[in-house]
């Protein structure tokens, strides 16, 4: 909140401190009025943005981060500060490391493949003439759709005995499996369901992408003799694209980081603790083991993770990306 | 040996024909524009020519090579765009030498670092290094090298696109519009400039513009092009002096030629605004006829010998060394415009009676159906009426 009337501020005296300099035909006080209420003004745009940032941000997360020090339960009249003992017990426990790993695993099973199936089907969708807002939508239509409900869908699908997945393979000779109670697959298969939850978003962006390369670009390659469809990728289609990459990358990191619908509807963490996720885990140390100063404790690390992850994207892979 | 025949080309997109059997020849080495307005259909031949857009019928031949079908790449032509199209993610270096890696690595020494262990990459690669530091040289580019192109001036993207052209010494090089995007003083440098690198390679150029002045200064010849056909083909002082088709008049030269109804009054005389001249242009008395006089023809004053007209002054344009004067002629719709020269302008002042004479030899007489009429030698030798071909 601070930077951004200090921005303003910056540019007030950038604008201003020349005509302050020129100006002698205006009077000093003159000048300070129109300073003054330029100010007021600054004040009174921002004002309402910063009110609910406040109130909404900030303090709740201020309230977090107090939390996490104290050993307060939810609907508890009374706590007692009690230092970092929170944050020791969250980074001494086993069940929270497990968390921690199989959230990094998921992340790094959703993140690429979102990644290539939805720049591969943006690809595929744009290089067709016929049916592309069918396509679209069609791939779109997961991201849309609440997640709560398609999970229930999903485990209709996965179901051991009567789902239409193991029913399909035995019917092709495969073998089936217990998806969800399976500890090996368990957490693959939530990744698939995420990719497939996240793939629509993707491919929308890379569809954008893709439109905004100018045909120019893929004609100079043309001549210049790039004209195999690997070449056009590499010359022109992937480095133009690289915004998008940076983009789609962060919001589908995050989002896989703060999974927690189809843990909760699919597998409530288990079998064991194979599919537990960090958002999971918060959830329920807070609001069924009513363990709130831990969860906080656990909610001020996930934070701190989604903080610097989005930083480091940011920082590394802006000067990459962007070109101009 | 790098001519280029363009044989009945023809081409539609969707229900709209932008280019209707156009023929045109160009020799080795020359230096053609096609001049027209935007939507002619001239960077839709160009990029024909390119092989990047395919001819709905018609051939074209590069160097005695019908190259219909064949690819850009193979058909030995640099294009240089409009927006200059460079890479944005490569540096300066790495733009001009992608033609170059494109045709002499194959893809797995392309590759990123694992390219560089396989065998003759490194050695092609210096040769690569090497030519584009000569072309960059020759462009006085090669202090921006490792540069990238959001890092430049336009004239400096420019180069760099004229550079990645003529890396591979193709033999011909396509120009679309490539100095649209800069500003005035640069476009008249990169003007020269273009025109010395032409004189330099020698190879046939194609260039391709909007801009009478760049066409005017740049070319051996001009194909002025309207509609999707190709009006004139010839030098630039014929397609100002000689124009074939009132469309040509009118599109060249600025301020524009003045376009006056005419009339055949009496066998040998032309009637229009307030005089009459004498030019046997073979058509019967009552026949009418455009008549075009270039603003530049007029000089100041009545003289005995020449046509003159004489009017009420409505403009004055101060143009430095010219006056563009514009004058209410009776009998004319428009005002007529006169280019004088403002040293031999005794005076024009809004409002004022003046006499303009001109020669009536500088008289275009164009028919009822935007052809040229012929006058003849006005030294009265035998009557000849052509309309000559369009080339």
């Amino acid at each position: 909140m601070g930077s951004v009337m200090s921005i303003a501020t910056k540019r007030f005296r950038a604008n201003h401190r020349p005509v302050q300099r020129d100006a002698h035909a205006l009077s000093t006080s003159d000048l300070r009025r129109h300073r003054l209420s330029e100010i007021g003004a600054a004040w009174l745009l921002a004002g309402p943005t910063l009110f609910f940032l406040i109130v909404l941000f900030f303090l709740p997360v201020l309230g977090v981060f107090v939390i996490a020090l104290t050993d307060w339960q939810f609907g508890a009249s009374t706590l007692s500060f009690v230092g970092l003992a929170n944050f020791e017990e969250v980074f001494s426990d086993e069940g929270f490391r497990i968390s921690l790993v199989n959230t990094v695993l998921y992340v790094a099973i959703v993140v690429p493949g979102t990644i290539l199936l939805g720049l591969g089907i943006a690809l595929l969708i744009e290089s067709g003439k016929s049916f592309r807002a069918f396509y679209r939508a069609i791939h779109f239509l997961p991201y849309m759709a609440t997640l709560t409900a398609m999970a229930i869908a999903w485990e209709a699908l996965l179901h051991p005995t009567i789902g239409l997945v193991n029913q399909t393979l035995a019917a092709i000779g495969l073998p089936t499996a217990n998806w969800l109670r399976d500890e090996s697959r368990v957490l693959p298969v939530l990744g698939v369901i995420g990719i497939w939850q996240n793939l629509g978003f993707a491919m929308v962006l890379f569809l954008a992408g893709l439109k905004s390369i100018p045909q120019d670009l893929y004609d100079a390659a043309d001549i210049d003799g790039a004209d195999l469809w690997v070449d056009r990728l590499w010359t022109v289609t992937l480095p133009m694209l690289g915004p998008v990459f940076m983009f789609v990358f962060i919001v589908v990191a995050l989002k896989a980081f703060e999974t927690f619908d189809t843990v909760q509807v699919l597998t409530q963490g288990g079998p064991g603790h194979a599919s537990e996720m960090l958002l999971f885990t918060l959830y329920r140390e807070s609001f069924q083991y009513l363990r709130t100063g831990y969860g906080a404790a656990v909610a001020v690390v996930f934070l701190f993770i989604l903080v610097t992850l989005t930083l480091v994207q940011a920082r590394v892979m802006d000067r990459k990306v962007h070109y101009q | 040996m790098s001519g280029i025949v363009l044989g009945n080309i023809r081409k539609s997109f969707g229900p709209t024909t932008v280019l209707h059997d156009v023929s045109l020849s160009i020799a080795d080495g020359e230096f053609l524009t096609l001049l027209g307005p935007s939507g002619c259909g001239k960077s839709t031949l160009l990029r024909i020519l390119a092989g990047l857009e395919l001819q709905d019928a018609g051939s074209v031949s590069i160097g005695d090579r019908v190259v219909d079908g064949v690819r850009p790449k193979r058909r030995d032509v640099a294009m240089v765009f409009q927006s200059y199209a460079l890479y944005p993610h490569m540096t300066v270096a790495g733009n001009i030498a992608l033609p170059l890696r494109m045709r002499r690595l194959n893809a797995w020494q392309r590759l990123p670092l694992l390219g560089r262990l396989l065998p003759g990459t490194r050695t092609t690669t210096l040769e690569i290094t090497a030519e584009v530091a000569r072309t960059a040289e020759a462009l006085s580019i090669d202090h921006l090298l490792t540069r990238k192109p959001s890092q430049l001036s336009g004239g400096q993207r420019q180069r760099v696109a004229v550079g990645r052209a003529m890396v591979r010494h193709p033999a011909v090089f396509l120009m679309d519009e490539p100095l649209s995007n800069l500003d005035a003083k640069l476009r008249v440098q990169m003007r020269a400039e273009i025109k010395e690198l032409h004189q330099r390679l020698g190879v046939t150029f194609v260039y391709v513009t909007h801009d009478q002045a760049e066409a005017m200064t740049l070319s051996d010849r001009v194909a002025v092009m309207l509609n999707g056909e190709l009006l004139q083909v010839a030098p630039p002082q014929d397609i100002y002096a000689d124009p074939e088709d009132r469309r040509v008049a009118e599109f060249i030269g600025s301020p524009k030629i003045n376009m006056l109804d005419g009339l055949v009054s009496a066998p040998g005389s032309v009637s229009f605004a307030d005089t009459t001249i004498v030019a046997d242009i073979g058509l019967s008395p009552g026949a009418h006829l455009k008549l075009g006089i270039r603003p530049e023809a007029f000089r100041f004053g009545a003289h005995s010998e020449r046509g003159a007209i004489s009017g009420t002054v409505r403009l004055v344009e101060h143009m430095g060394s010219d006056l563009y004067v514009h004058l209410d002629v009776a009998g004319a719709k428009q005002p007529i415009v006169a280019r004088l020269s403002a040293e031999r302008t005794a005076s024009a002042s809004v409002g004022q009676r003046l006499n303009l004479s001109f020669e009536p030899e500088r008289v275009l007489y164009f028919g009822s159906d935007g052809r040229r009429i012929r006058a003849l030698d006005f030294a009265g030798k035998a009557a000849v009426t052509s309309i000559r071909e369009s080339a």
